[in-house]
């Protein structure tokens, strides 16, 4: 014999409304506990993802390619032949929107009062823009020019440092591949302002070709920066990008090379799961709670149904299909009101005033709360089975009961 | 299909330290077709002995059969369909189901029957109004007497086409006359279709619609005497 669904649904739809307080309650706790999963992963992707992008404009770029010893030595000597051949082709794919061949090379900076320290970037300013530098960063004088450009651009904080000035001369020293010191004037351009403190005393840009002439490394370069589409799926281009390089190169990706970043989405995605369970379990305390009441209250009439000849299974799906009609409801509230409170927010919020301290861990002052279709999906569909799962007990219990005891109840 | 049949069914009830007779080694053959009252003084074990008939109560000890089947070795889902197809109930306590209106309440079995509601919504209009509540199809039991809510029952009871109906005080909450119409309406389904009636009853006016009267006192039958109904069916 078949379910007979139609009086089940009647039947527990009507139940469900019965109670109204209690329901409309239980429903309110299970809407906002759908947002709150939702919103609150929503704040935390915003919070991950600012944390890597941040660091993947450090990087630069989703994935480099060097000379094998570079990493460990990123002297001038371990560079590597600027992309040629295959290698040009790939970086001309699709899936790059953009790549820069940069000297990068430690260095000294001196002015008349104080010497620093620093990385020297050699850089094509037009390849650069797109991948390493942002020209909004810019907050004195000009970005360079062109690959030629003899003028170098600082980071504020270095500016102060050394205790000079947009327009002054400072020298810069490095080494050549045959160890000898090699030394340049520049004339400061140009001045830039970075998320770190740290950013802006260690990076100082100059043109690619004034630098490979000063270092003697003729069309040589230390690195190629290459930036995709999504930093989350690099499948489109990497794999055609590491066999061009061949084996004489060394092609990293952005895990590979910041494992920091890569641990940090590994523990997003752990925290949003934690966060769910957590929310989930104080949400099955009122599920069950609800449920055992409502069938503890209509224990007469479950067994006067068995009296009637309605079977134990079919007392079992009816509060089953209540529960589950209170989950539904609750879901679709609850994600919708998810929709409505993060989509003004996705514009970014200000977190400077409250979060002093984030920058220390890479992160921006602004937070980009993201709404991801899959992250509601998987909460809705975490909600629902554990909810289920959790209204099995009183139902259970209410198929089970001696149908003569139960209509003796009073 | 529903004779009934009863040998040595006893049941105890267990209340603190006290043991309590429900059913003490009762037998009775009831033929298909059959116009049975039960009756006997409060507590005497009659409601007892009807949920054990039904298969809602498992007795102690004993064996049941209606028609070629062994009730009290059925599961509970066997019994549930059996209850279903076979048994009309009317409960002595609590009949109908609050959130179901007096048209559903009567529909709930053949719906749950799986009966179309082309086939089973003029079937509850008709026996509604033949218990007399044409007009008040669409009321909550808590918006009925407690006569009315009795006759729901009754019409429940019958509407699904049973083979035995179960009957326990069911004109406990009626007038005479509306009793009347209801016994009426047990004996010409007797007549007409031979369903087996079994009922419970304080009730002598009751009593006299009945071929048979079996009497009980504290789980024991002490008499059971075929009489002529004293009221024949009326029309
Ligand atoms: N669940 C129970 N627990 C304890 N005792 C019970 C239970 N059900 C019935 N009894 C006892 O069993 C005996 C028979 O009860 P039963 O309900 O069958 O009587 P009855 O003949 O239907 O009485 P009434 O005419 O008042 O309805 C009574 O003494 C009653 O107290
Ligand atoms: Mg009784």
């Amino acid at each position: 014999m078949s379910i007979p669904l139609k009086i089940i649904s009647v039947l527990a739809w009507r139940n469900l409304w019965r109670n109204y307080r209690r329901t409309s309650i239980m429903l309110l706790a299970i809407v906002v506990g759908v947002w709150a999963m939702i919103f609150m992963n929503a704040l935390m992707i915003g919070m991950v993802d600012g944390m890597v992008k941040g660091g993947i404009r450090n990087l630069p770029g989703h994935a480099q390619i060097h000379h094998p010893a570079y990493r460990d030595d990123p002297s001038v000597v371990n560079n590597m032949p600027a992309p040629a051949g295959d290698l040009l082709k790939a970086l001309g794919s699709d899936g790059v929107l953009g790549w820069s061949a940069r000297v990068r090379v430690p260095a000294v900076i001196s002015s008349e009062r104080d010497s620093r320290g620093v990385i020297l970037l050699g850089v094509d300013p037009v390849r650069e823009a797109g991948v390493g530098f942002d020209l909004s960063d810019l907050v004195d004088g000009r970005f360079l020019e062109a690959a030629d450009d003899t003028g170098l651009v600082v980071g504020a904080k270095l500016l102060q440092r050394l205790e000079t000035r947009l327009g002054k001369r400072v020298v810069v020293m490095s080494q050549d591949p045959h160890n000898n010191v090699a030394e340049r004037g520049f004339r400061i351009v140009g001045v830039y302002s970075a998320e770190l403190d740290s950013q802006e005393e260690t990076f100082i840009y100059a043109g690619r070709e004034t630098v490979q002439k000063m270092l003697e490394m003729g069309s040589a370069i230390s690195e190629v920066a290459i930036l995709g589409q999504d930093y989350r799926d690099l499948s489109v281009w990497y794999p055609a990008l590491e066999q061009a390089a061949g084996s004489g190169l060394e092609v990293r990706d952005w895990r590979e090379l910041d494992a920091f970043l890569d641990t940090m989405l590994g523990v997003q995605d752990g925290m949003a799961l934690v966060l769910i369970v957590i929310i989930f379990i104080a949400l099955s305390f009122g599920l069950v709670n609800t449920m055992v009441m409502a069938v503890f209250e209509r224990i007469r009439e479950i067994g006067l149904m068995q009296a009637l000849g309605m079977r134990p299974s079919s007392i079992l799906y009816q509060v089953l299909v209540e529960a589950f009609i209170l989950l539904v409801l609750g879901l679709v509230l609850g994600n919708l009101l998810a929709l409505l409170t993060i989509a003004p927010l996705e514009s970014g919020i200000d977190i400077s005033g409250i979060a002093d301290g984030a920058e220390m861990f890479g992160m921006s002052t602004v937070l980009y709360p993201a709404l991801r279709a899959g992250d509601m999906v998987m909460a809705s569909v975490i909600v629902m089975v554990l909810g289920l799962l959790s209204s099995f007990l009183p139902a259970w219990r209410a198929a089970h009961i001696n149908p003569v005891e139960a209509i003796n109840k009073i | 299909m529903s004779s009934v049949s009863c040998k040595d069914l006893s049941k105890t009830f267990t209340q603190g330290d006290e043991i309590i007779v429900g059913l003490d080694q009762v037998s009775i053959n009831i033929e298909e077709g059959s116009f049975v009252c039960l009756s006997g003084p409060s507590g005497s074990g009659k409601t007892t002995l009807l949920n054990a008939i039904g298969g809602l109560d498992k007795p102690d000890g004993g064996e049941i059969t209606i028609g070629e089947q062994r009730v009290d070795q059925m599961r509970k889902a066997e019994l549930a369909d059996m209850r279903l197809h076979n048994i009309g109930f009317v409960f002595q306590a609590y009949n109908l189901i609050p959130v179901l209106t007096a048209l559903e309440n009567v529909e709930f079995v053949m719906q749950v029957q799986g009966r179309a509601v082309a086939e089973r919504r003029p079937a509850a209009m008709a026996i509604l109004e033949e218990v007399g509540l044409k007009g008040m199809q669409d009321r909550l039991p808590s918006q009925l007497s407690g006569g009315q809510q009795q006759r729901v029952a009754v019409a429940r009871a019958i509407v699904s086409k049973p083979t035995l109906v179960l009957a326990d005080e069911p004109t406990a909450n009626l007038d005479t006359k509306t009793s009347a119409q209801l016994m009426d309406l047990f004996v010409e389904l007797n007549e007409r279709r031979r369903v087996t009636f079994v009922i419970a009853t304080h009730d002598p006016r009751i009593m006299a619609y009945c071929k048979r009267l079996i009497k009980m006192q504290d789980g024991k039958i002490v008499a059971d005497d075929l009489q002529q109904p004293a009221i024949a069916a009326a029309g």
